[in-house]
C-alpha cells in the first residue's frame, strides 16, 4: 500500500504556498514592471536569489531567523505558543521565498509586455490604475499568471534542502514527498521510493505538459 | 461662443511645451506641427496622461477626455461589442449608445466579433466607437489615421466626416498632415518648438502667407462652397461661393462642402485667358504678398469674402509688376473636394 500522507502533504503545502505567491506576488510583479524606481533592480536581485542560493544556504538563515531565538520566530513564539521552525506554517514560509521567482518573474514578464498604451487607453476610459489592472492587465496575461502558478506549485513540489534544514522530518507535519523519498533510499526501502518517485515524475510531466498545451491554445487564438 | 481653456506647460529633457489658449467648445480644432512640435505631448497633457504644472491634477479616469491613439489600442481580450461598452460601463452619466454609435461607425456587424479579426481601418472605428460611448466631454484623436495605409485610410476618413458633422462633442484632431486638417477642422492651431505661433478659424489661417508652417507643400486655402447644379454631359459639379463659382470634376452629393485649393495649383494672369484648357478662371484682387523662397511668392487673393493663396515665382511677379491691389485672374488647376 502507497503512503498517501507525505504526497498528500507536499500537495497542500504546494497549494498553499502557490495561492500565496500570486495574491503577493502579484503586485509585487506589477510594481517591477511599471516602476521607475532606482530600487527596481535591487529588488529584482533579492527576488531572483533563491535561484542562485543553494537551497541549505537558503535553509540555514530561514532556520535561525524562524527559530525560537529568531527575529520573526520569536515573535511568533509570542504570539502563538508554538514555534515556527519544524511545523506547517513554517514550511510555508519557507517555500514562499525559495518560489518567490518561479511566481514573480512570468508575471512580470507577461505585465511587461503589455503596451502602456492599452493600459491609457483603459485609463482614459475612465478605468482608475485598479479597475485597469484587473480588468485590462490581468486578463491580457493569463499565460503569465498560468506559467507562475504551475512554476510555483511544482517548484515547492520538488523543494528538498530548504524543507530538510527548516522541517525537518515529522509525519503528517512536515514530511513532505521529497523527505519521505529520501528517507525510504536511506532505509534502502526501495520499492517505496518507487512509488513516490514515480508519482511525481508522472505529476511533473502531466503538468508541465498541461501548461505548454494551453500555451499553445493560446497562441493559436 | 463658450470655449475650452488649454492651459499646459511641460518639461521633457530638453524639450519645453508651453501653450495657453483656448480652443471654441464646439467642432473640430485641428493641431497642427511637423513631428517634435509637442502636439503628442499637448493632447497627453490635456488627457492627463503626463503631468503638466497646471496645477490641476484630476486623476486620467476622472477627466472623460476620450483618447483616439494612432494604433486602435482595443483589448485583445474582450469582444468588439465589450471594448465598445468598456468606457460606458465606467461613466454612471453615460446613456447607452452603442447602437446609434455603431451605426454612426457602421460596426454593428462587427459586435460580436474578437478584435484580431478586424482589419486596421475597422479596428480604428472600432476604437472611435468606444470613445464616443464613453459619453465625453471632449475628444482627443492623435493622428487616427497615421498608422493606417491609403485604403484603410478611406475606410475611416469619411466617418470622421460624418462624426463631425453628426455629433456635437469638441474634438481635437493632431496631424502633421495638412489634407486631413483641411478636411475635418473647423479651428486650427499652429504648433511650433512646444508654442502655440498661430491660431484661428480654418479659412482664416489657411488663406495668411507669413507662417512658414503653413508654407511649402501645405500652402494653400479652403473655400466653403454651396452646389449650384450638376452638368451631367461633362460630368461637372457647380459650386459658389462669395468671388464666383467653380467647377469640380465629378458628380456631389453634398449640397455644401469645402473645396481645398493648393497654392501651387493657382496661376496668376493680367487678362482673361480666352482659349485656355482652364477650366475655372476667376477674377481677383491682389491683397497682400509674401517671399516665401529665394524664388517664390505666396500672393493672397481676396474674392468676394474669401481668400485664396496662390504661389507664384519672383521672376513672375516682377515681370508683370503685379502688387498690393491689383486686379488679376486666377486660373485654378486643381480643387479637392472634402468629401
Amino acid at each position: 500500500m502507497m503512503d498517501f500522507g507525505p504526497l498528500w502533504l507536499s500537495a497542500q503545502l504546494a497549494s498553499v504556498t502557490t495561492a500565496i505567491l500570486i495574491l503577493l506576488g502579484a503586485p509585487l510583479a506589477w510594481w517591477l514592471s511599471q516602476t521607475r524606481s532606482r530600487m527596481q533592480p535591487v529588488v529584482q536581485a533579492i527576488v531572483a536569489m533563491p535561484i542562485v542560493l543553494p537551497p541549505t544556504v537558503l535553509g540555514f538563515y530561514l532556520l535561525i531567523v524562524l527559530g525560537p531565538n529568531g527575529a520573526i520566530g520569536s515573535w511568533w513564539v509570542k504570539l502563538t505558543g508554538d514555534t515556527l521552525t519544524f511545523s506547517f506554517t513554517g514550511l510555508v514560509i519557507a517555500s514562499c521565498i525559495y518560489s518567490l521567482p518561479f511566481a514573480v518573474q512570468p508575471m512580470q514578464n507577461a505585465f511587461e509586455s503589455l503596451s502602456k498604451k492599452n493600459l491609457e487607453a483603459a485609463w482614459t476610459l475612465g478605468a482608475s490604475k485598479l479597475d485597469a489592472f484587473f480588468s485590462v492587465a490581468v486578463p491580457l496575461s493569463v499565460r503569465g499568471f498560468i506559467s507562475a502558478i504551475v512554476l510555483a506549485f511544482a517548484h515547492t513540489l520538488g523543494e528538498f534542502g530548504v524543507v530538510l534544514m527548516v522541517g525537518g522530518n515529522i509525519p503528517g507535519e512536515t514530511r513532505v514527498v521529497s523527505i519521505a523519498i529520501y528517507d525510504h533510499v536511506e532505509t534502502l526501502n526501495y520499492a517505496a521510493a518507487h512509488q513516490l518517485s514515480l508519482a511525481l515524475i508522472a505529476f511533473a510531466f502531466v503538468t508541465l505538459f498541461s501548461m505548454f498545451l494551453i500555451n499553445r491554445r493560446w497562441q493559436s487564438r | 461662443m463658450s470655449t475650452v481653456e488649454l492651459n499646459h506647460s511641460i518639461q521633457k529633457g530638453d524639450f519645453h511645451l508651453q501653450v495657453d489658449t483656448e480652443i471654441p467648445a464646439t467642432g473640430v480644432t485641428g493641431v497642427f506641427g511637423e513631428s517634435g512640435s509637442g502636439k503628442t505631448t499637448l493632447l497627453r497633457c490635456i488627457a492627463g496622461l503626463e503631468r503638466s504644472e497646471d496645477g490641476f491634477s484630476q486623476p486620467v479616469h476622472q477627466r472623460r477626455i476620450g483618447y483616439v491613439f494612432q494604433e486602435p489600442q482595443l483589448f485583445a481580450h474582450l469582444s468588439v461589442r465589450k471594448n465598445i461598452e468598456f468606457g460606458m460601463r465606467r461613466n454612471p452619466d453615460a446613456t447607452d449608445q452603442t447602437d446609434e454609435v455603431a451605426g454612426l461607425l457602421e460596426v454593428s456587424h462587427l459586435l460580436d466579433r474578437s478584435t484580431n479579426d478586424l482589419s486596421g481601418g475597422e479596428a480604428q472605428r472600432v476604437s472611435i466607437a468606444r470613445v464616443l460611448c464613453q459619453s465625453p466631454r471632449l475628444i482627443l484623436m492623435d493622428e487616427p489615421l497615421s498608422a493606417l495605409d491609403e485604403r484603410r485610410r478611406n475606410e475611416v476618413l469619411p466617418y470622421l466626416d460624418r462624426l463631425h458633422a453628426e455629433w456635437s462633442v469638441p474634438i481635437i484632431y493632431v496631424s502633421h498632415n495638412i489634407d486631413e486638417i483641411c478636411r475635418l477642422s473647423d479651428h486650427l492651431i499652429v504648433l511650433d518648438k512646444g508654442r502655440v505661433v498661430a491660431e484661428g478659424d480654418l479659412q482664416t489661417m489657411l488663406a495668411r502667407i507669413d507662417l512658414p508652417q503653413l508654407g511649402g507643400r501645405n500652402a494653400g486655402a479652403v473655400l466653403n462652397v454651396t452646389q449650384s447644379r450638376y452638368d451631367s454631359e461633362f460630368d461637372l459639379t457647380l459650386f459658389g461661393f462669395s468671388g464666383g463659382e467653380i467647377w469640380v470634376p465629378g458628380q456631389h452629393h453634398a449640397s455644401s462642402t469645402r473645396l481645398r485649393i493648393r497654392a501651387s495649383d493657382i496661376s496668376l494672369s493680367r487678362t482673361p485667358a480666352e482659349s485656355s484648357t482652364i477650366l475655372n478662371i476667376l477674377p481677383a484682387t491682389i491683397e497682400a504678398t509674401e517671399p516665401e523662397t529665394s524664388s517664390a511668392e505666396l500672393v493672397r487673393l481676396s474674392l468676394g469674402d474669401d481668400c485664396l493663396v496662390a504661389r507664384i515665382t519672383r521672376r513672375s511677379l516682377r515681370r508683370l509688376e503685379l502688387k498690393v491691389g491689383d486686379k488679376v485672374y486666377a486660373q485654378i488647376k486643381s480643387v479637392t473636394v472634402r468629401r
